[in-house]
């Protein structure tokens, strides 16, 4: 059984480049996440929260500072760092199972892998539906072959850029349960991105709350409720009002 | 499950077996064409008038026999598409017929350089072995040419919506040289290839070269890069993005690149068969006008335009199989 990785971020600065001037998104960031935890980055839209997934995903190099996974400095994309995006990014002229063997097949790993593949499309409940072509399902369906087909590289940290963030509120609901139970059992390193406040809260043990751009830890809130969560629970209420005062939206009780 | 496609969905909703009137209407009007043709004196000595009002009291035969058809419900299923197109059976009998009594029957359109139907059809039943080797020849200089180009297009498409050196470089060549007509190169082909056969193979190859090139190049372009970073995550090679995203991704673009440069080859091969090529349609065209044969030339004419939307048709076949992932062409 594969274990989570530990995500060590230094001092990382990151800026765009827009018409010659540098944007800056994301001002020093430091956090540890330990093997397993479930860390939520939780801010307001366009932080740059997404950024730093697509650093740790090694898709970009950061302007400043470092990322290492098990004190290895992270240098490029690597399987064992998979995304789930918001949009599901399911490729539309493959089937269901044509996406989820994506990874093991851009390894050349296919026939070794083929189990694995049966496996994670019915984890997700997709099993029925593996010769479907994307247009033909659902916003959620869609989001759970783009988990399946995440979940077939056996990630060890597993980044969530707002995977929830389009469907509706019940699919959001189920999907969110989901999730939570599949990573008690797999136990990757979780990274969520939301800016939805009850659902890091329901989610994470550890929500982060990022600054308006660019982006600084404003807090490092622990969430030690006991799953199953509700979201009525008192002590999440608290740390509910806690985070909207920290994000300047506080609700005038 | 029956769905069909959008397109004849929409025309035809598919009904149980029925009286069909446009059948028997378009099965009578074919008859009424036969008699006209029969019984109506030529104004010219002309061959074939007995043969040609046969024909068409064949074809009312048989609509007639399909609108009976109609009604039982074991063959309705099966003439559904031949229900679509009652219409047009209607319109082309009247055509017919229009035809008929303006060339054979009263002259209306002056001989020779109108020719009445039943010319048509006594060039099909007397000269059909020349015509046969003219189609022969022509698929022969056209399909390979047409390949060739198109496959050259392809790769290259690629590479300059792949490639950022290549596609600063072939962008402004590509984008001066191919709007011009691909027979505009003609003296220079002729100069460069030693047989007029060569010379004909690069002009329609270069025909369909330009429109391919340039929409699997926009194609590639237009790929979505969270298609690319999804699969680099995942530990594609560069190559793997290549044959695996860019190219599927792209192939809507490229297939209408294809049908544009199916149209520019066929109308290349015709200029080039009559300027040097001495086989094909496009010479035996040139050749009847020659003559003032105009019969031969509108039976050349009606035989390159079946084959090009043979070829067209064909060129769709192979689309709906290979994306058949898109919206709105699923059969189930």
């Amino acid at each position: 059984m594969v274990s989570g990785a530990r995500l060590e971020v230094r001092g990382v600065s990151h800026a765009f480049a827009l018409e010659k001037r540098a944007l800056p998104v994301l001002q020093a960031i430091d956090f540890i996440a330990e093997p397993g935890d479930f860390v939520a980055l939780l801010g307001p839209s366009g932080c740059g929260k997404s950024t730093l997934l697509r650093l740790v995903a090694g898709l970009e190099p950061p302007s400043e500072g470092q990322l290492l996974v098990d004190g290895v400095p992270i240098t490029g994309t690597d399987p064992s760092r998979t995304i789930m995006f918001q949009d599901p990014t399911l490729f539309p002229w493959r089937t269901v199972r044509g996406n989820a063997q994506l990874g093991p097949e851009a390894r050349g790993s296919l026939a070794a892998n083929a189990a694995r593949i049966e496996a994670a499309l019915s984890l997700v409940g997709l099993d029925a539906f593996a010769e479907a072509y994307p247009h033909q399902l659902s916003g959620g369906m869609a989001q759970r072959a783009s988990l399946a087909r995440a979940l077939v590289n056996e990630p060890r940290i597993l980044m969530l850029d707002e995977p929830l963030g389009k469907l509706d509120s019940l699919t959001r609901l189920a999907m969110q349960r989901e999730l939570v139970s599949l990573w008690q059992r797999e136990r990757f390193t979780a990274l969520l991105v939301t800016h939805d406040v009850e659902e890091a809260l329901l989610l994470a043990d550890r929500v982060l709350v990022l600054s308006d751009r660019p982006a600084r830890i404003r807090a490092d809130i622990r969430v030690e409720t006991p799953r199953p969560r509700r979201r009525d629970d008192a002590g999440l209420v608290a740390l509910r009002e806690e985070i909207l005062a920290l994000l300047g939206l506080a609700q005038a009780a | 499950m029956s769905a069909t496609t959008l397109g004849a969905g929409l025309l035809a909703p598919s009904r149980p077996a029925t009286f069909w009137p446009t059948g028997w209407v378009a099965g009578l009007a074919w008859i009424a064409a036969a008699a006209a043709i029969a019984l109506l004196p030529d104004a010219d000595d002309l061959g074939r008038t007995q043969a040609l009002a046969a024909l068409a009291a064949g074809v009312g035969g048989l609509v007639l026999l399909a609108a009976f058809g109609s009604s039982v419900p074991a063959l309705a299923l099966r003439l559904a598409r031949l229900r679509e197109a009652g219409p047009w059976l209607i319109v082309l009998a009247a055509a017919l017929t229009a035809w008929e009594l303006a060339t054979a029957k009263y002259a209306v359109l002056p001989r020779p350089f109108f020719a009445a139907p039943q010319s048509l059809l006594e060039v099909f039943t007397d000269d059909y072995a020349r015509l046969g080797e003219s189609v022969w020849h022509s698929l022969l200089l056209v399909l390979p040419g047409y390949a060739l180009g198109a496959a050259i297009g392809f790769l290259f498409g690629i590479a300059m919506g792949w490639s950022r050196l290549v596609g600063y470089w072939a962008h402004p060549v590509v984008r001066l040289i191919g709007p011009l007509p691909a027979t505009a190169w003609l003296p220079v082909a002729f100069f460069a290839f030693s047989s007029s056969r060569g010379a004909s193979t690069f002009l329609i190859a270069l025909a369909s070269f330009f429109p391919v090139t340039v929409l699997t190049w926009s194609g590639v372009s237009a790929v979505s890069k969270a298609y690319y970073d999804v699969a680099r995550t995942m530990g594609a090679s560069p190559w793997f993005l290549v044959r695996k995203v860019a190219v599927p991704a792209a192939m809507p673009s490229v297939f209408v690149g294809l049908f544009m440069g199916l149209g520019a080859s066929f109308s290349v091969l015709v200029v080039a068969e009559m300027m040097g090529v001495k086989a094909g349609l496009g010479w035996y065209m040139q050749w009847a006008q020659g003559w003032a044969a105009y019969a031969n030339m509108y039976a050349a004419l009606l035989v390159l335009a079946l084959m090009c939307s043979g070829a067209v048709t064909l060129l769709f076949r192979l689309r709906d199989r290979l994306l058949s992932w898109q919206k709105g062409l699923v059969r189930w």
